[in-house]
């Protein structure tokens, strides 16, 4: 393998790894949330710092490898794609810190179950954890045949979050649970609804470099 | 316009160019790419039959300018190569001063009318990009210049017989970085008037110049296509292993 492709293959593998890292973060979001466990969300915001520091990380060897090995062709494309992906990973681990916080925070107030059924989170977020797995999975493979599938949860994601709005007003109409409590959880599902929209993006990305298409601002992948 | 078509050229019995059709339109930039011996200078040198110097060789197929076949028994060579410029990779100043290098072609064509061959002789510097280096000392040796200013003082000695077409095999790789972006400048200047097809090993030079790129190898011609196209997503795999030094 030549000196170039093995900064490149390097690239690829630190990505892996910041992908595994978010992937983790947000399996860990979801388990808490769900279980509004106070720990394991602290564990989530005692790594979010290691997230940003890959995501440092990999915009200067991107800078790096465009400087010094003048990518071009699939080389170039995956340069770029990995420096616009890491940018979603590290918003993706913002969102999952901010679950974390959500649920430190609110974790003296008491669990309202059956709400969480009726807002149907744990879909949301079993969705968008799958949408992420299967991204990096697409990336791995080099397989853009994942792209319609992953695609297709976000959309599933934008239906349980829009749906999640009449619901939580009801629940604050009635007085079930404070207008500042239903505020709260209406922005998590918006941010877990973000995270949707950033592995689309991601997805793209992965289609960029391996098929050099570009399906941004386009309906749906083939 | 330039085209071939179904060319094939021998040195002896080695096939060097196997098969090759191509159109580069006027008033474009059109580099070739591809490995040392793949063919690429000695398609360059068909346009103005610099090939026919070359003892025991033999081509196969049609080489037109404008629609005419310039390998036609009844064409002008000394005529076509006042059309057809050329710029080799070492500069190759004249031993002359350096307004006699310019007007040289002109003298030998025929021209005697002073005025004439003064402002041809400034026309050309200037296009050249060199007019202002060399305008207080044009009785000076060309030897006198740096090796960045003579190249483009050979390509002034091309433009000052009006050609249409210029062909430049590798002119800057024996020139510094700053000498280099002169001539890639000058050559974007240049397209406005003149066809231009440029052998480069440099491919970011490729990239950087031309609208159109050829990738050769062994003879062949692998990829013609809009330059973006090739050094974003080419069509042939053999020409992405080459551009992204996974070639062999």
């Amino acid at each position: 393998m030549k000196h170039a492709e093995k900064e490149l293959a390097s690239l690829k593998d630190e990505i892996g790894q910041m992908w595994r890292l978010v992937l983790s973060q947000l399996e860990k979001a979801k388990r808490a949330y769900l279980d509004s466990d106070v720990e394991l969300a602290r564990e989530i915001a005692s790594r979010e710092k290691r997230v940003n520091s890959f995501e440092l990380k990999i915009d200067s060897d991107c800078e790096n490898c465009i400087a010094l090995y003048n990518p071009v062709a699939i080389d170039l494309r995956l340069v770029l794609s990995m420096m616009k992906i890491s940018i979603m990973l590290e918003r993706i681990g913002d969102f999952a810190d901010a679950i974390a916080k959500y649920i430190i925070r609110e974790s003296g107030a008491a669990a309202d179950d059956t709400l969480k059924a009726e807002l149907r989170v744990e879909a949301m977020l079993e969705a968008v954890t799958v949408m992420l797995a299967d991204s990096y999975a697409a990336l791995d493979t080099e397989n853009t045949k994942l792209s319609g599938r992953i695609l297709a949860q976000d959309e599933v994601v934008d239906e349980i979050y829009h749906d999640a709005v009449p619901v939580l007003a009801e629940a604050i109409r009635s007085g079930r649970i404070s207008a500042e409590y239903g505020l709260k959880t209406m922005l998590i599902i918006r941010k877990i609804e973000r995270i949707g929209d950033h592995c689309s993006n991601i997805v793209e990305e992965i289609v960029f470099y391996i098929d050099a298409k570009v399906l941004k601002h386009s309906k749906s992948a083939d | 316009m330039l085209e071939t078509i179904n060319i094939n050229f021998w040195y002896g019995a080695f096939h060097a160019l196997k098969d090759i059709s191509m159109k580069i339109e006027r008033n474009t930039v059109t580099a070739f790419i591809g490995p040392s011996g793949c063919g690429k200078s000695t398609f360059l040198r068909l346009f103005n039959r610099m090939n026919d110097l070359i003892p025991d060789t033999h081509l196969t197929g049609e080489c037109l300018i404008d629609g005419k076949n310039i390998y036609s028994k009844t064409v002008d060579v000394t005529g076509l190569r006042k059309n057809v410029g050329m710029v080799f990779q070492k500069p190759n100043p004249f031993p002359k001063t350096i307004y006699d290098n310019v007007a040289y072609g002109l003298r030998v064509d025929g021209e005697s009318n002073r005025g004439l061959i003064a402002r041809r002789v400034e026309e050309s510097l200037k296009s050249a990009a060199l007019w202002d280096e060399v305008k207080d000392k044009l009785k000076k040796s060309a030897f006198e210049l740096s090796g960045g200013q003579q190249q483009r003082l050979c390509i002034a000695r091309a433009l000052a017989i009006s050609p249409s077409v210029i062909l430049m095999d590798e002119p800057a790789s024996a020139l510094d970085p700053v000498s280099t972006s002169k001539i890639e400048d000058l050559i974007h200047t240049l397209k406005r008037d003149y066809t231009i097809v440029i052998v480069t090993h440099n491919m970011q030079q490729a990239a950087r110049i031309s609208d159109r790129t050829g990738f050769f190898m062994l003879g062949e011609l692998i990829e013609f296509n809009d330059t973006k196209k090739v050094f974003l997503n080419p069509d042939r795999e053999e020409t992405q292993n080459y551009i992204t030094g996974r070639f062999g």
